[in-house]
């Protein structure tokens, strides 16, 4: 009770606080419109912000100097802390790079970008070159046990509790490094889900044209069916259809992948249907399609030639979306059991094998990180494609004005 | 009479590609109470930004840099956020362009009037309701008991822009801004909508700052015009004296761009076989039939101008000739030859002969293909030309209609002019090399001079190529330049057609002789005059429905 006392008490200080701000600036700057006009929720929002930051301050400050227990309450907030400050400054070096390499394009698109998109880009590039040159960079294989070394040894490295400095990222329950892992896991699990929605794309995207341009029964049919696959809640469906397609697999851990992509990018195709489907009836009826249709031009030239082009803004946003839904489809299914097989590092399979030393979290942080590490690839990557997709929205919107 | 608004050396800039670009620049504007000043000038020129201006308001991305806007004593460019929304809506009204965009449509007409009075205090729900049925039935709309209680939908454009007015007039402001309120609509039901704004503004004793495009128009509603050219005043003057004494250049340009009449050419021989022979065509869309036995013949190198006012089957007439809406009876004949009902069905050679241009060049041109794609698609299509000759083929038709081939050849449609736009679809349909070129309203969407250099252009190419027009308009200045035959469409059926000399002298079908009278003239006095012949019941909708 005494809690919800005190957050009340806060917001009302605030409040009265607010006031107060808006009123000496309003007094100070001599009725300059910004304090003039500005609303008391929105003074309020400015206090609020600056007590929130001070909160973040002084956590901060509590993190790097308590002693042994309570500073584990803070250690998460502290990894954050400092896992957002360095990744601010190295998309801001990121962007600088940008505008001073490359060619006058380049320099040009790195100058108008929002730190956001930097960071987003860089995060995309840095997955990208781990997932291709994976055999180059990790240190050991992904089914290696390497032996003489135990299980479980916590990430961090720091002997006091167990670390070892071979291992900055641990080992995992059966002793394989799991930084090694990690970077594997990059190559199977964002190149199966690239190639998911591409498939996925193709399918739906073309069935999605072919309704709005023909129209007619071929719409109803198509939209009806689509409508009934929509109907099925995704992930449900998913699994019973991977349990069939085990069934179909049988041994044979690879066939289970490929059945596992189509599944997915059937399913996931009605969505990118509807969309291509509305984008497309909009562009249909606009008079250069008449034109095109009176010329005599085929089916093909006018889905690909006329309308492609202007549904791409849309289509590729959808796209880093989609990506991403597909992304965390795969690693739920295999949190599962039922997505990429061991013993293919995938990060939906490790955090599902590390999963109990979550419960370490309060005494022992460290320890409990061990699964948030292929967790937090997993949010990464989300937060990092999400940034460029927002950037790219804009920048076509703005276009279109 | 007193100073009601006063702006002075107001400059405007807008933001575009991270920079300010100038709008207006250091434009000085006063309007005594009881007033109508007209502001006119080409698109482009700043009239709406500085309509907005007046109200203190810009638009997003736009700003005020310079400059002061005076409103009875009350600085509006310094006031705070709610000084000016106590002013705006019930001291100063707007009335946008589009009533039909304007108005929420979920919502009843008389709920979106009575929500300014009410919420400025000025009188109370039931007070505003009554005032509203007695506005509307000042304003000369039907059943004005009841028509408030209709959606937006559900009245026509005409009354919804009368209803508009009512609205800016619901707390009797001191000025309004009427934002081109006639453009859109139908020479007949623009002089019900002119002439009830004329009367409810000096009824009240409103002042009125009125933006337009159109001269004749102005002429009728405007004590003092103020002309503007790129954000630049051209000149200022009492409406007469500037109608009769323009000084400037760029004014009397203005002035003179309704001259333009082509010669009349001789008579066609009667046994000549027609380029485009529509006979007895009934279309219908569903089970409704919007044309009814529609007949005309189009000769080679002969312009057919199709008039008619919004959903009388212009446009249908011209669906059924490209086929994309196959007759329900009837047949198209071209040169003689019976063509395919269905564009499907017709072959490469008998689409080609038939080209179309559109009324809005922005949705005719794809707006990712560069010019040199969007010309050279019908080159290479039809002609099979390729590499290195297509390209002098779209140079060459750049050339005909008058753009330089170098810089355009790599553009993108937005980053052209209007009349540029509508010049890329002349020349996409000349790619063709047609017989036949339908334009569907090419000069409706432009401004006049622009309009007047694209109407030239086409007369010139009917003259180099001999090409057949069907022109549909609803303007029938653009009739009296460019036709040689006029068919004259209303409900989906041809009330009248003959050579044009025939249609411009009396006497006419009643109907042709409602839409002539209708166009506005420069004649300051033209409404009054008209008003006075027909009597004020007998304009617009009232005057179409005793035809019928």
């Amino acid at each position: 009770m005494s809690v919800w006392v005190q957050i009340v008490g806060v917001l009302m200080a605030c409040l009265a606080l607010g006031w107060v701000f808006q009123f000496a600036g309003e007094k100070i700057t001599d009725g300059t419109p910004f304090f003039r006009d500005m609303p008391l929720s929105v003074a309020f929002g400015y206090v609020l912000g600056v007590v929130v930051l001070i909160w973040i301050v002084w956590s901060y400050y509590l993190s790097r100097t308590l002693a042994a227990p309570e500073v584990n309450k803070y250690f998460f907030f502290r990894l954050a802390i400092e896992g957002f400050v360095l990744f601010s400054i190295a998309a801001w070096l990121f962007r600088l790079l940008g505008r001073t390499v490359g060619t006058r394009a380049t320099k040009k698109l790195f100058r108008q970008m929002p730190l956001t998109a930097s960071f987003g880009l860089m995060t995309i590039g840095i997955y990208a070159l781990l997932a291709i040159f994976a055999g180059l960079l990790a240190p050991y294989g992904q089914e290696q046990i390497i032996p003489g070394v135990a299980a479980n040894i916590p990430p961090g490295a720091d002997p006091a509790i167990g670390g070892n400095a071979d291992f900055p990222l641990g080992t995992d329950q059966i002793g394989r490094d799991i930084l090694s892992r990690l970077i594997y896991g990059a190559q199977n699990t964002v190149g199966i889900a690239f190639v998911t929605t591409c498939l996925a794309f193709v399918l739906g995207g073309t069935l999605g044209f072919l309704a709005a341009t023909l129209g007619g029964w071929l719409d109803q049919v198509l939209s009806r069916f689509i409508d009934v696959l929509m109907a099925i809640p995704s992930l449900i469906f998913a699994l019973l259809l991977m349990t069939i397609a085990s069934a179909w697999a049988g041994s044979q851990s690879g066939m289970l992948t490929v059945y596992m992509v189509l599944i997915i990018a059937v399913i996931d195709s009605t969505r990118v249907f509807r969309l291509a489907r509305a984008v497309g009836a909009n562009i249909v009826v606009m008079d250069y399609i008449e034109a095109a249709k009176l010329r005599g031009e085929g089916l093909g030239y006018l889905i690909f030639k006329e309308i492609l082009p202007n549904a791409t803004s849309p289509l590729l946003a959808e796209f880093g979306l989609r990506f991403c839904f597909v992304f965390l489809t795969i690693a739920a299914l295999s949190f599962l059991g039922v997505g990429i097989q061991p013993p293919l590092a995938d990060w939906g399979t490790m955090v599902r094998d590390l999963a109990q030393f979550i419960n370490f979290a309060s005494f022992a942080p460290q320890v409990a990180s061990a699964p948030l590490l292929a967790a937090g690839a997993i949010a990464l990557l989300t937060v990092a494609v999400n940034f460029v997709v927002d950037w790219m929205l804009q920048k076509s919107s703005g276009l279109k004005e | 009479m007193s100073r009601l608004l006063t702006m002075t050396d107001v400059w405007i800039e807008g933001r575009a590609d991270e920079v300010w670009n100038p709008i207006i620049n250091g434009i000085n504007l006063h309007l005594d109470k009881g007033e109508v000043l007209g502001l006119i000038g080409e698109s482009g020129a700043g009239k709406s930004t500085m309509g907005l201006a007046a109200m203190g308001f810009c638009r997003d991305g736009v700003r005020i840099s310079k400059g002061a806007v005076d409103f009875d004593g009350i600085d509006l460019l310094k006031a705070s956020a709610g000084r000016k929304r106590a002013l705006l809506g019930k001291r100063i009204a707007y009335v946008a362009q589009s009533a039909a965009a304007s108005f929420n449509p979920a919502h009843r007409i008389i709920d979106q009037h009575t929500e300014g009075p009410v919420q400025h205090s000025v009188m109370s729900r039931s007070e505003s309701e009554r005032d509203a049925m007695e506005l509307y039935a000042k304003l000369r709309l039907p059943h004005p008991e009841e028509i408030g209680f209709r959606y937006p939908h559900q009245v026509s454009g005409g009354q919804l822009q009368r209803a508009m007015t009512a609205m800016a007039m619901s707390c009797r402001p001191d000025l309004i801004i009427f934002d081109e309120p006639t453009t859109a609509l139908d020479v007949t039901t623009q002089i019900e909508v002119l002439a009830s704004i004329r009367d409810i503004v000096t009824q009240f004793g409103t002042a009125a700052i009125y933006i337009t495009h159109d001269l004749a128009v102005v002429a009728q509603m405007a004590d003092r015009i103020k002309v503007l050219l790129r954000g630049d005043e051209v000149e200022t003057a009492e409406t007469r004296t500037m109608l009769s004494h323009p000084k400037e250049d760029y004014t009397k340009s203005l002035w003179a761009v309704r001259d333009f009449v082509r010669p009349a050419k001789p008579a066609v021989h009667t046994s000549a076989t027609p380029v485009v022979s529509v006979q007895g065509v009934t279309a219908a869309y569903g089970k409704v039939d919007v044309l009814h036995e529609v007949s005309f013949d189009i000769h080679a190198g002969r312009t057919v101008a199709v008039v008619g006012e919004s959903g009388s089957g212009k446009s249908t007439a011209a669906r059924c000739i490209t086929g994309l809406l196959p007759p329900r009876a009837g047949v198209i004949e071209f040169d003689g030859v019976v063509l395919p009902a269905d564009y499907r069905k017709r072959n490469k050679a008998q689409l080609r002969q038939a080209q179309m241009i559109y009324q809005m060049a922005d949705t005719a041109l794809n707006p990712r293909k560069t010019i040199g794609e969007i010309i050279g698609r019908p080159v290479q299509f039809y002609m099979g030309l390729r590499g290195r000759e297509k390209r002098r083929r779209v140079e060459e038709l750049l050339d005909q209609i008058e753009l330089p081939a170098g810089q355009y050849f790599e553009r993108l449609p937005s980053e052209l002019s209007g009349g540029q736009k509508q010049r890329i679809g002349i020349a996409r349909a000349l790619a063709a090399e047609p017989k036949f070129i339908i334009c569907d309203e090419v000069t409706s969407a432009l401004d006049q001079l622009v309009a007047e250099g694209i109407l030239k252009l086409l007369a010139r190419l009917q003259d180099e190529l001999h090409l057949s027009y069907m022109f549909i308009t609803h303007d029938l200045a653009t009739v009296r330049s460019i036709a040689d035959e006029v068919v004259v469409m209303k409900d989906g059926q041809v009330v009248e057609q003959g050579p044009k000399a025939e249609m411009f002298t009396p006497p006419h079908h009643p109907y042709t002789d409602l839409l002539l009278s209708s166009v506005p003239e420069m004649d300051p006095d033209w409404l009054d005059t008209l008003l006075a012949e027909r009597g004020i019941d007998n304009i617009g909708d009232a005057a179409i429905n005793k035809i019928d």
